[in-house]
């Protein structure tokens, strides 16, 4: 299990959600990838994505503008 | 969704392509203007598609989108909507994908007679040809009133229990929702679109004409839905930020842009994009003094950060409303 950080920053939405996608398709279930953002919309659309693709949330922070949302890849995803 | 949901009462299995152009307009703008943000803020492809339960997959298409826009085979529509050639890209874009991952054919939710170009009866063909996606395109709202399809014929689907809707109507739609159990969805009759758009496409021609050149990159288009856009000169255009969100998001192209601010008052995030030579500098510090809280003020302070400079201040007078012709603004 590896840990992984992906910078989506002063990105707008749909482009936090494509950028993770394309991350997350290289990488194996139960890593896990901490996505930054500053688009307030990736809040909603990334777990969104998640759960339509059968990956997990397993946090979000927000922390002067910038968002931290926290992946876990799933099993028979993609 | 109707044909997705058509599709999954005939235990076909589906999976959804959203396809990014970068002239969408959801996902933009509630992210910017702070007026937007009570609007849900939700992306409505993935919505959809978690309603519908299927797989949604969104695909970033827009470098080879440039030369739908730049170069529309069939034309533009009343603005700069290239609605043909653009729904032969996208249906281009889907076959090459179903083949990619092994899927047998692709479903639209058009309908004929919806739209004006690109969902005409003779034009709906074109699509299936120039997408190269032929026969293996099926629209499950209209396949009765269309020959049947590969699918069709081939019996993966049934068409007896396929739809025969024409026309700009949205009742027999609205009716099969009800009838499905679907009452909440998306808007139903488009404007996802900025090149539909009068101002947008107004901005976009514009910029062309300034360049000399047909061309754009993703900046570009961004900074076209974001803030007041004037054009004082032929040579440079200002874009001032309306409010806060705005002036954030403005923010990310300081280092891209000349720009300039009030410092004795309020004021908004002014980018300078052109050359500007010293009275055009003067100029353009007017015009933010004009757009900040010192606009009947006698003398305002500007900073002004010249791209490749030093910083400089410049105490002017704001224009006042009657000095700025209404042709500047785009």
């Amino acid at each position: 299990m590896s840990h992984h950080q992906l910078d989506a920053r002063r990105m707008l939405c749909p482009m936090p959600v494509i950028r993770t996608q394309n991350f997350v398709a290289k990488l194996p279930a139960g890593d896990t990838v901490d996505v930054l953002c500053t688009d307030p919309g990736a809040l909603h659309d990334i777990p969104a994505w998640c759960r339509i693709h059968g990956h997990e949330i397993i946090g979000t922070q927000e922390q002067d503008g910038e968002l931290m949302i926290s992946v876990r890849v799933g099993a028979n995803s993609d | 969704m109707l044909a997705t949901q058509a599709m999954l009462e005939q235990g076909i299995h589906v999976e959804g392509i959203n396809f990014y152009t970068g002239f969408c307009v959801e996902g933009h703008t509630h992210a910017i203007r702070k007026k937007d943000k009570a609007k849900p803020k939700r992306n409505n492809a993935l919505w959809v598609a978690e309603q519908l339960g299927i797989k949604l997959h969104i695909i970033d298409v827009i470098d080879e989108y440039k030369d739908v826009v730049i170069n529309p085979k069939h034309g533009y529509g009343s603005n700069m909507n290239p609605c043909l050639d653009c729904k032969c890209f996208m249906v281009r874009k889907a076959h090459e994908w179903i083949e990619e991952h092994n899927f047998d054919f692709i479903i639209t939710g058009e309908v004929v007679g919806q739209r004006p170009m690109s969902q005409r009866r003779d034009t709906m063909p074109v699509i299936q040809r120039e997408s190269g996606a032929e026969d293996r395109l099926l629209r499950p709202l209209c396949a009765k009133i269309l020959p049947a399809t590969l699918p069709e014929r081939e019996g993966w689907v049934d068409r007896e229990k396929l739809f025969g809707f024409n026309g700009r109507g949205r009742k027999p739609q609205i009716a099969l929702a009800e009838k499905m159990g679907i009452s909440d969805f998306a808007q139903p009759s488009g404007g996802c679109c900025f090149l539909t758009d009068a101002a947008y496409s107004g901005k976009l021609a514009d910029l062309w004409s300034a360049r000399g050149e047909r061309r754009y990159e993703l900046d570009d288009i961004m900074l076209l839905k974001v803030g007041r856009h004037l054009r004082p000169r032929p040579h440079f255009k200002i874009i001032v930020g309306r409010e806060e969100g705005e002036n954030r998001f403005l923010e990310g192209y300081r280092k891209q842009f000349t720009h300039l601010y009030t410092t004795s008052h309020p004021g908004p995030l002014v980018l300078l994009d052109g050359k500007a030579n010293d009275n055009d500098l003067q100029l353009a510090a007017q015009l933010a003094a004009r757009f900040s809280q010192g606009k009947m003020a006698e003398t305002v302070r500007v900073e002004l950060h010249e791209k490749g400079a030093a910083k400089r201040e410049l105490d002017v007078t704001p224009l006042t409303n009657e000095e700025i012709p209404v042709e500047w603004y785009l």
